[in-house]
């Protein structure tokens, strides 16, 4: 699996830098899936909160075989001590029709700040993951798969 | 007469266009998939497949039909007496006088044997029963029998391996004799062994039989898929496993 | 009943940390996917994992229709003590499956 890059998007620090602006965002339907669903979610999540890149890594096969079920790891980068870990880590993606994929809870009991999952990806797109450390801070880290159709399939 | 012995020439050329692939280059599927695929099918606890073969031990140990006798009450401990089972099939059945795959010789033991109803083709149960069946055969060499009562079997499944078939006009040997490696859209082209059946495909989400994925195919090349059961579907089966002679189970297989 | 793996160390030290890996049967419907007659197959999901150690919750996750059929789930914990460590999945329906292994820690 292809470690990526801790970095977000800039584009969308830059809708949540501007989360009180009143930024419209529409959902246009139940299976609308759009980036915008995707930061909405997040900005749910994080409110009026800085999110910081960083410490957060996502790691997702590049080019997915089958968008059905793809290996997911996250890892974020902490002590995992009473006084300084992680509490959750929340996954976003931005072409389902929804935007969230799960939320994980942890603590210090963890030891490691690292869960691995399988998840559905309907298209090629951007997958996020935000982690909350106790302090109440927020950071985040991205990637960028595509997904490919199998070959014969049913129908 | 001329023209005659060049017709046959051509003929002749195009019929043995259709290289066989040697035996020193066969690959499983295996190969041809995604370091995340693979890891997903090495490791026991992780295979969606194994699910399966679990269900199907508690199957193999429920009392069933008629005679309220399981598996086990006949067959014993399945780790002993199912080893190598898997390899040899489809294996030929007198009493039918002609070859039954593995799914077949459940649902024969089942209504014969157990006096109970027959599985549903493809259904969960039958699946997870085949699934723990094979799996006692993972790690062995296929070895399906080719012998005469068999012979007639494997020419029909050769030949429809090799036909011309559907609205592509495509064979299966096109694709899997003479184009394997390379891709088709985003897909790597297998050559067609079924070294880990029933398998998990991804695209199932579940796990699914040899004869699921042949009529997969089948509609990828626009042609009409084979009903379950149908005596092209395991001719073509006893074909692919005569093909695939020597190389290793490794039920139950993930791919995509 | 749901058929569930669940790997995870017999014995570990005190303090080591441990890495479970689970795996349940379940076909996650999304509640997207239409049926032969246009009408979608219903949403029927396992929405909530919670992972106890001798009753204390130690990992959780809220899932959604974007995790895959037979949801596979591995994190890690500390090996604090010896005990019960107790493994539950909710679905949509309320209903919760709970599988327990049990732990030596020296």
């Amino acid at each position: 699996m292809e470690e990526q890059s801790p970095d977000p998007p800039t584009r969308r620090l830059v809708l949540l830098g501007a989360a009180s602006s009143g930024l419209a965002l529409c959902a246009t339907g139940p299976a609308a899936a759009s980036p915008a669903a995707m930061d909405e979610a997040i900005r749910a999540l994080v409110s009026e909160a800085p999110v910081n890149r960083g410490k957060v890594k996502l790691e997702l096969p590049p080019i997915v075989e089958n968008g059905n079920t793809v290996p997911l790891t996250v890892t974020v980068d902490s002590p995992m001590s009473e006084t300084d870990h992680v509490t959750g880590i929340h996954v976003f993606n931005e072409k389902n029709p929804q935007p969230y994929v799960a939320a994980f809870e942890l603590g210090p009991r963890a030891g490691r700040a690292m869960v691995s999952t399988r998840i559905r990806l309907a298209d090629s797109q951007q997958v996020v993951a935000i982690a909350r450390l106790n302090d109440g801070s927020f950071w985040s880290g991205g990637a960028d798969v595509i997904v490919t159709l199998a070959a014969c399939a049913e129908g | 007469m001329k023209a005659m012995v060049l017709a046959l020439i051509v003929a002749t050329a195009a019929a043995a266009a259709a290289v066989e692939i040697a035996p020193g280059d066969r690959q499983s599927g295996y190969d041809f998939v995604s370091p995340e695929t693979r890891a997903m099918q090495d490791d026991d606890t992780a295979n969606p497949g194994m699910l399966g073969v679990l269900q199907g031990e508690t199957l193999w140990a429920a009392k069933a039909g008629a005679t309220d006798r399981s598996c086990a009450d006949c067959h014993g401990d399945a780790r002993a007496t199912m080893k190598g089972v898997a390899a040899r099939y489809p294996l030929f059945e007198p009493a039918l006088a002609r070859p039954l795959d593995l799914e077949g010789r459940i649902n024969r033991c089942r209504s014969e044997h157990q006096r109970a109803a027959a599985f549903a083709a493809e259904s969960a149960d039958l699946l997870a029963l085949t699934a723990f069946v094979a799996y006692q055969s993972r790690g062995l060499p296929i070895a399906v029998q080719t012998n005469a009562e068999l012979k007639p079997f494997l020419e029909l499944g050769s030949e429809l391996f090799h036909r011309r078939q559907g609205q592509l006009n495509l064979s299966c040997s096109q694709c899997h004799d003479d184009n394997w490696g390379k891709r088709l859209a985003g897909a790597v082209i297998p050559q067609a062994h079924p070294t880990g059946y029933p398998v998990y495909r991804l695209e199932w989400q579940s796990l699914g039989s040899l004869q699921r994925r042949l009529r997969n195919c089948m509609t990828g090349m626009r042609a009409e898929p084979y009903e379950y059961g149908a005596p092209e579907a395991v001719a073509l089966e006893l074909y692919l496993m005569a093909r695939a002679h020597g190389m290793t189970i490794e039920t139950p297989g993930v791919r995509p | 009943m749901a058929r569930v793996l669940i790997n995870l160390p017999a014995q570990a030290k005190r303090g080591e940390i441990i890495e479970i890996k689970t795996l349940i049967g379940h076909p996650m419907e999304t509640g997207y996917r239409l049926g032969p007659t246009g009408v979608v197959f219903p949403r029927d999901i396992i929405n909530r994992f919670v992972c106890t150690y001798n009753g204390v919750q130690v990992f959780g996750a809220e899932l959604h229709p974007a995790i895959a059929a037979n949801p596979f789930i591995a994190f890690f914990t500390v090996a604090t003590e010896s005990g019960e460590i107790a493994f539950s999945w909710t679905d949509d329906h309320g209903q919760t499956q709970t599988e327990v292994r049990q732990i030596t820690v020296e």
